[in-house]
C-alpha cells in the first residue's frame, strides 16, 4: 500500500485549499439559491467572437500553433494594447499567449522566484499568487490593503515590506474582490519606490476593461521607464466574456518572455488554437459590444452598492472588476459565519472576504455578474436575513 | 441621458423611478421630470405588458395581413392607414416597402374570427385591392422578450 503522504511533494500538500470550497459544498444540496458567488460574466461570448470560433473549426485549425501563439494574434494584441493603454511591444519578441492569464501568472512568478526570494502581495486580492509563490520556493509577503485607503497599495506600505530579498511585487488591479483600482497618481507613487530597485512587477491586469465613471485602466507597463522591470498580463475572458475559452497573454522584456516561453513549450505547448483565432475578432471587431456590457455592469454597479449601503452594509464605491466589497462588522458576524449563516437561512451565496486573505476579514465579495432582478432577490433575502439577526 | 432612461423603460418599464436614479446616477426627482417630459412629448406613448397568452386557457389567435393599397391622389396610403388602425382588432399597423403596402396586424378569439374581420371589414375598404393572411403559428420572442423558461445559469454558485 503506497503511503501517499511520503510520495507527495510537502509544499503541495502543505497548500491550503480554495476558502470557498466548504460553501460550494453546502450550496450544492441546496435548491432555489441565489448566488452573487461567481466571478466570471453572465453574458455569453459576443457571437462575432463565437462565430471565428467556429469558422476555425470547420476550415481545420485544430492543430498546434507556434509556442508563442499565431503570429496574427500577438499583432493583433500589439495593437490592442497599444491603443488602449499605450503599451508598445513588439509581437515577436515580447508577447506570449497563454492559457488564460492564470498561466501566465503560474510561469511569471516560476520564472523569476526561487527559493528564498520573497514576493510582495497586497491583499485581499486574488487567491493564486501565495500559492504559486509558495511553490516555487518562495516567501509571500502580505502586504494588507486597507478600506480607508479604498483597498490601494500604499507606498508607506510597500516600503515597509521591501527587504533585500524582494524579488516582485504582484500588482492586482483593477482588484477582485475589492474592486479598487490604482489611478495614475497612484502608480506613480509605487514607480517611485522602485525606480532604484531590481524589484520585478507582475502586474495582473485582467480586469483592464471594467473601470468606471472617469477612470480608464492605467497600466503599470506604460507609466515612464517602468517597462524593463513589468511583466503585464491581461487576458480574454473578463471582458470579452471568453472564461471558457482558456485565453490569456504576458507582455515583458524580449529576455524576461523568452524565458518563459520555455515553462510554456514544456508544459503546455500553445494557447488552444481556436480560441486564439476568436480572439482576433474580439480585440478587432468587439469595441461595441464591450462597451454595452460595461454599461450594463455600471448599472449592476451602481444598484448593488446602493443596496448594500441601504441595508446598512457600508461599501465603498468599487471602480473597477466586477464585485462589490461591503463590510459586514457591523452584523458582530465574522465573514465566515455571516456567509455561511446567509447560506443556511436564505440560500443566498456570497464569498467570505477571508477567501481572499486575512486581511479580507470583516467583508464579504458579491459578485454583480448577474440580471439586475436577479441582484435585487439577493438584496431583497439579505435585508431579511439581517433583520433577524 | 435620454436614451439610456428609454433603454431601461423598454425592457422593464416597472422600475421604480428611484431604481432608475441609482442605476444610472441621476436623482429620483430628474428621473421623474425626464419621463414626465417624455410623455408629454409624445416620445413615450404608453406601458404595456408582454404577455404569453398561450399559457392562458382563453384562446388567443393573431395574423399578419398583407393589406395592396392604390394609394388616393394627395394623401398617399395615410386615409386607408388611419382607418386601419381604428378597429379594436388592429393591434398595429406599418407601412411597408416591396411587394405590398400595408402590414396590418389582427387579433381575435377564433381563427374563424380573424378570417372574417378580414373578409369583412378590411378587404372591403376603399381602395384596398387585395389582401392576405398569415396566421401566427407559434411565438418565440416578443417585443425583444423570448417566450421561454429562461436557461438556467450553468455557472454554479461560486467561483473566483
Amino acid at each position: 500500500m503506497i503511503d501517499y503522504n511520503k510520495v507527495l511533494n510537502p509544499s503541495v500538500v502543505q497548500l491550503k485549499p480554495s476558502g470557498i470550497r466548504r460553501f460550494f459544498d453546502i450550496a450544492e444540496t441546496m435548491e432555489d439559491v441565489v448566488s452573487l458567488g461567481v466571478g466570471e460574466p453572465d453574458f455569453s461570448t459576443p457571437w462575432q467572437i463565437r462565430k471565428e470560433g467556429i469558422t476555425a473549426l470547420e476550415q481545420s485549425h485544430t492543430r498546434y500553433t507556434a509556442n508563442r501563439g499565431l503570429m496574427k494574434l500577438r499583432t493583433t494584441i500589439a495593437n490592442y494594447i497599444g491603443r488602449k493603454y499605450d503599451l508598445h511591444y513588439r509581437p515577436e519578441t515580447e508577447i506570449l499567449v497563454t492559457v488564460g492569464g492564470s498561466e501566465a501568472i503560474d510561469m511569471a512568478i516560476r520564472s523569476v522566484v526561487s527559493e528564498g526570494d520573497e514576493v510582495i502581495i497586497p491583499q485581499p486580492s486574488y487567491v493564486c499568487y501565495e500559492p504559486i509563490t509558495k511553490l516555487a520556493g518562495g516567501t509571500p509577503v502580505i502586504v494588507e490593503t486597507k478600506a480607508e485607503d479604498r483597498f490601494k497599495l500604499t507606498p508607506e506600505a510597500l516600503k515597509v515590506a521591501i527587504t533585500p530579498k524582494t524579488k516582485a511585487l504582484i500588482l492586482p488591479y483593477p482588484c477582485n474582490p475589492t474592486g479598487a483600482i490604482m489611478e495614475r497618481d497612484d502608480l506613480l507613487a509605487i514607480a517611485e519606490v522602485l525606480k532604484d530597485t531590481d524589484i520585478l512587477v507582475i502586474s495582473d491586469e485582467i480586469y483592464s476593461e471594467l473601470t468606471f465613471g472617469k477612470n480608464s485602466h492605467v497600466s503599470f507597463g506604460a507609466l515612464p521607464g517602468m517597462a524593463e522591470r513589468t511583466i503585464v498580463i491581461n487576458g480574454f475572458s473578463k471582458a470579452f466574456s471568453m472564461t471558457g475559452w482558456r485565453l490569456g497573454y504576458a507582455c515583458g522584456p524580449a529576455p524576461l518572455i523568452k524565458q518563459i516561453t520555455k515553462i510554456h513549450q514544456y508544459a503546455i505547448m500553445c494557447a488552444p488554437t481556436m480560441s486564439q483565432y476568436a480572439a482576433i475578432a474580439a480585440m478587432t471587431a468587439c469595441d461595441d459590444v464591450v462597451e454595452k456590457m460595461l454599461e450594463e455592469y455600471d448599472m449592476r454597479r451602481r444598484m448593488i452598492v446602493a443596496g448594500f449601503n441601504d441595508l446598512g452594509l457600508h461599501c465603498h464605491e468599487p471602480l473597477g472588476a466586477f464585485y462589490a466589497f461591503p463590510s459586514i462588522k457591523s452584523t458582530g458576524l465574522s465573514s465566515e459565519e455571516f456567509c455561511e449563516k446567509l447560506l443556511y437561512s436564505k440560500h443566498v451565496a456570497i464569498v467570505p472576504g477571508t477567501a481572499f486573505g486575512d486581511s479580507g476579514e470583516g467583508f464579504v465579495r458579491a459578485s454583480y455578474c448577474y440580471s439586475t432582478d436577479h441582484i435585487k432577490k439577493a438584496l431583497q433575502r439579505i435585508g431579511e436575513f439581517l433583520q433577524e439577526l | 441621458m435620454n436614451l439610456k432612461l428609454l433603454k431601461l423603460l423598454n425592457k422593464n418599464c416597472r422600475r421604480s423611478n428611484r431604481e432608475i436614479a441609482v442605476m444610472t446616477g441621476r436623482t429620483e426627482q430628474e428621473i421623474d421630470e425626464s419621463i414626465e417630459k417624455l410623455e408629454k412629448d409624445g416620445v413615450i406613448r404608453g406601458y404595456k405588458a408582454v404577455i404569453d397568452w398561450e399559457r392562458l386557457d382563453n384562446t388567443y389567435v393573431s395574423a399578419i395581413i398583407e393589406l395592396t393599397v392604390t394609394p388616393k391622389a394627395g394623401a398617399g396610403f395615410e386615409e386607408v392607414a388611419k382607418k386601419v388602425m381604428k378597429y379594436p382588432e388592429v393591434e398595429s399597423v406599418y407601412l411597408m416597402s416591396g411587394a405590398y403596402d400595408l402590414n396590418v396586424v389582427v387579433k381575435g378569439k377564433t381563427f374563424q374570427e380573424v378570417a372574417m374581420f378580414v373578409a369583412k371589414e378590411l378587404s372591403t375598404l376603399e381602395n384596398v385591392t387585395s389582401t392576405t393572411t398569415h396566421f401566427v403559428l407559434r411565438r418565440y420572442k416578443e417585443l425583444d422578450v423570448e417566450l421561454f423558461d429562461e436557461k438556467s445559469d450553468d455557472r454554479g454558485s461560486y467561483s473566483f
